[in-house]
């Protein structure tokens, strides 16, 4: 089994690496793009029978820093 | 006064800080990131500069879950002296030791120079030798420099006497132009500034010398 774990920054969290993509995707001619947020995807490989609470622990405890970031967990 | 210095995959100025210990007088120990107790009888531990681990997943991310960051950790929780300095202090935030986070430089650059700091507080082993608002000269070699913690979080370290540095010109975008700051027992102080690169006069500049000493003379009367 597989899980997919999304992190990103905050709401609220300054993102300068997103606000680069932003601004060069203005230079490339893309109008309207307001905002660019960047984040990371992490891909899992798991024994089967792990559960999403312990994904959650490992997330909690190193895959994202709760001070700043949030996660999204996909289980499949 | 002894010292240990902690060494991982990737520190680059642990040998620098080791020097300026023991310069300062400090009897020095390196300490590898797999072991799993600190030398009996150390003072103060440093984390030193680098980029642990590559800075993979996150700077200091890896470097926080090592074996011996869970011996930092309960000799911080004993009342012990910690000092992380650049990669360091990103470790020491990763640990929750200190409050807040370290985020990419609002520039996106690297910076690599020397900049002028102002003294927060001369209320800890590590600043007492500096005057409240005095202003020093320490280089920056950070990637990932910008502190950031919640306006309550910056409010109480505000309140608390906790802001240990300042920038006099804010080079990376951190909240409250955040240098370096104390834990609430102000044993702990995490830093993006190097004070180990300017505490001799042949590495062009000698501000960074008066909290080595100061560590050391506080440390040897306690």
């Amino acid at each position: 089994m597989k899980a997919r774990v999304h992190v990103m920054l905050k709401d609220g969290v300054l993102d300068p690496q997103g606000e680069a993509v932003r601004h060069a995707l203005g230079g490339l001619g893309f109008d309207g793009v307001e905002n660019v947020r960047q984040g990371k995807v992490i891909e899992l490989d798991l024994a089967d029978g792990t559960t999403e609470d312990s994904v959650r622990e490992m997330c909690e405890k190193l895959l994202a820093n709760t001070v700043i970031e949030s996660y999204r967990i996909e289980m499949s | 006064m002894r010292a240990a210095v902690v060494v991982f995959p990737g520190s680059n100025c642990d040998r620098d800080l080791a020097v300026a210990f023991r310069e300062a007088g400090c009897q020095v120990e390196m300490v590898w990131h797999k072991d799993t107790s600190l030398p009996e009888g150390i003072d103060i531990v440093g984390i030193p500069g680098g980029f642990s681990f590559g800075d993979y997943l996150r700077c200091g991310a890896i470097a926080a879950n090592s074996p011996i960051c869970a011996e930092v950790k309960a000799h911080a929780e004993r009342g012990g002296f910690v000092l992380g300095i650049c990669n360091g202090f990103q470790v020491l935030t990763e640990t929750g030791l200190l409050p807040g986070a370290l985020l990419r430089n609002a520039g996106l650059k690297y910076i690599c120079r020397t900049v002028p700091l102002i003294v927060g507080t001369s209320d800890s082993v590590y600043t007492s030798g500096y005057e409240a608002g005095q202003g020093i000269d320490i280089p920056i070699a950070h990637h990932d420099g910008n502190y950031t913690a919640s306006n309550d979080m910056v409010a109480q370290l505000a309140d608390e006497d906790r802001i240990a540095f300042r920038y006099g010109d804010n080079p990376n975008g951190s909240t409250g132009d955040i240098a370096g700051i104390l834990s609430a027992n102000r044993r702990v102080l995490g830093m993006m500034p190097h004070p180990e690169r300017a505490a001799d006069e042949r590495l062009g500049g000698t501000d960074g010398k008066a909290m080595f000493a100061s560590i050391a003379g506080a440390l040897a009367a306690a």
